[in-house]
């Protein structure tokens, strides 16, 4: 029975992953006719070549981003949740994201002001800034340890990550106080979230280290599962609960980090997907939740994607779009908290 | 007379830190539990009832001592073998309301599985045979947000059963129940006891039921000593006057309980 529910929601996803992933390919700022797109993705080529640089270089680059940093997100959300035994947490609001955008301004800002390093430059310059975002998350997620261990209490924890986000967007502005005005110019179109900045050379770093971390993400099923029950009944059953935690955190820091850098810091995807995986499935069993969400997370974030490439008057920025998703559903939960079981 | 002693710790100090300051609520405690006794640790609010519980769980470093399970210092244990000794329930809020009984029953086989915590047939089995002696085999496919608090604590006591540990532990197993489940709880734990042969420890507050139903005390007295022995013996000794500090609270042996 539950297995039932469990098999259709997942093949569910895929459908829905595989049509939005069509879609994405299909629609777009350019009109591209059909028979032009199969050629192309084919490998038969096109006679126009603008085309084929557009499917080829921008849509297919595009749609992997994006799905990749939809599944991200999300496990990076499932984790901040399950970890911190908060079913609000998650990265843009335990102030990871801001972290790591922090980091990337602070590179930025040190390698000449300009974000054009992000976007076009080489290896060595993007690496910089993955790992400004790393380090920014990582700050950001020690800081949240720290406070977890001094105030139990799930809502301050939150309001500390909403601060830890004030902070850090202060200081950026800041920075920008004395940046150059395309520095500031590349940092404030990054900010608005971008599924468009990853190129085909960079795509293999990408999607290499965020398929790396969402294995790492389901091989620790059992213990976020032990961790359900509390840091005491983990300890209980085998869990080394300070060493799972920290692995919970690292794979999230790394997919929240890796993310940002390249996409900007997105909202609401993280905090909102874990709930529609359970929702639609049902349990708060990882080992089914994993699965659901990264595939939940792809649609989304694909979704997302397709709304901001459908306006004939240019692109809308990720981050517009996110919250118009996020926010009800949270309002839902939240409002529904007494009959929704895994609140209870 | 057959030792069936499984744990006893030897000059165990318990207490907690406060600040740099170190608290010593009990030191110099040799107790030991038994194989097919249910034990009810007893005491005021305060005495360390849940500090005790939490040394002897590991969850927290005792002051001084050790405690030794069939010779084997516990703290010293991997924790994977501990885990395989000695089983806990305890009042600690869970995050589990979505999981479903046997789900929840079943994170209890997480010290006998593999690296993703894949359940067997065998497994399985354990977990129905934990659920039958618990008497939730008939809730098990229902969300434990469904159950009402005895029948979740019901669950709680199957995973700990399903874990399959020699001793369990239940911190204050009874606190949130209404009456009738507080006795169903506190009899399925003698059962265990009595007929599993489990050294079942439990700390709690109601005193009438544990006198009733426990095979031994620990008592805890105001001048932060551990008197232990079989129930019988402690009441008629009078040591159950030595649990609370007002003088105008007497034990009464014949209704087994406080009258004032």
């Amino acid at each position: 029975m539950t297995y039932r529910r469990y098999a259709v929601t997942l093949i569910a996803l895929t459908l829905s992953l595989v049509l939005l992933a069509l879609a994405c390919l299909i629609f777009g700022s350019v009109d591209i006719p059909m028979s032009q797109i199969t050629d192309i993705v084919m490998g038969k080529g096109s006679d126009n070549k603008a085309w084929e640089i557009i499917i080829l270089q921008s849509r297919i680059p595009m749609i992997a981003t994006a799905a990749l940093a939809g599944a991200a997100l999300s496990i990076s959300g499932l984790l901040l949740q399950t970890t911190f035994n908060n079913p609000l947490a998650g990265p843009s609001i335990l102030g990871v994201s801001s972290g790591a955008g922090l980091g990337v301004a602070i590179v930025i800002l040190a390698m000449g002001g300009s974000l054009g390093g992000l976007f076009g430059g080489n290896v060595g310059s993007y690496m910089a800034v993955l790992l400004g975002a790393l380090m920014g998350a990582g700050v950001v997620l020690v800081v949240l340890i720290a406070f977890s261990a001094i105030v139990r209490s799930n809502t301050m924890l939150l309001i500390i990550g909403i601060l830890v986000s004030y902070l850090t967007s202060s200081v950026v502005q800041l920075l920008n106080s004395v940046a150059t005005e395309e520095g500031v110019h590349n940092y404030v179109s990054w900010g608005f979230g971008n599924f468009s900045g990853v190129s085909v050379a960079q795509m293999p770093v990408y999607a290499g280290i965020i398929i790396l971390a969402l294995i790492g993400a389901a091989l620790m099923v059992k213990p976020l599962n032990a961790l359900l029950l509390g840091t005491r009944y983990a300890r209980n059953l085998g869990v080394n609960v300070a060493r799972t935690r920290n692995i919970l955190l690292l794979i999230t820091g790394v997919l929240t980090a890796v993310v940002t850098a390249f996409c900007g810091p997105i909202g609401f995807i993280g905090l909102v997907v874990p709930h529609i995986a359970r929702m639609s499935l049902g349990t708060s069993n990882h080992s089914r939740l994993v699965p659901a969400t990264i595939l939940a997370g792809a649609d989304i974030a694909l979704l997302c994607a397709l709304v901001s490439v459908c306006n004939p008057h240019g692109i809308i920025p990720i981050n517009a779009i996110t919250p118009i998703i996020g926010v009800p559903i949270i309002l839902y939960i939240i409002l529904n908290r007494r009959r929704i079981q895994y609140f209870n | 007379m057959e030792d069936n002693t499984i744990l006893r710790t030897r000059d165990l100090a318990v207490g907690y830190r406060n600040g740099k300051q170190q608290v010593t609520l009990l030191k110099g405690l040799n107790l030991s539990l038994e194989c097919g006794k249910l034990v009810a640790l007893l005491g005021q609010n305060g005495a360390g009832k849940s500090t005790l519980l939490r040394a002897i769980t590991c969850d927290e470093k005792p002051i001084g001592g050790s405690i030794e399970v069939k010779g084997k210092n516990l703290m010293d244990m991997p924790q994977k073998e501990r885990s395989r000794i000695l089983g806990l329930v305890s009042t600690e809020r869970i995050q589990a309301g979505a999981l479903t009984v046997e789900e929840l029953v079943g994170l209890g086989r997480q010290p006998h599985t593999g690296f993703l915590g894949r359940l067997d047939d065998e497994d399985h089995e354990i977990v129905r045979q934990a659920m039958a002696d618990s008497g939730i085999i008939n809730k098990a496919g229902e969300y434990i947000a469904s159950l009402s608090d005895g029948e979740r604590q019901k669950a709680m006591i199957a995973r700990a059963l399903a874990q399959q540990t020699p001793i369990i532990i239940l911190d204050e197993p009874t606190a949130f129940l209404d009456v009738a489940s507080r006795i169903e709880t506190m009899r399925l734990l003698q059962t265990l006891a009595h007929e599993r042969g489990k050294a079942v420890l439990l700390s709690s507050h109601d005193i009438s039921q544990s006198l009733m139903l426990a095979d031994e005390l620990w008592l805890i007295t105001t001048d932060r000593q551990v008197i232990t022995g079989t129930t019988a013996k402690l009441v008629s000794d009078g040591a159950m006057d030595r649990l609370f500090t007002n003088k105008t609270i007497r034990f009464n042996n014949q209704i087994l309980d406080y009258s004032f």
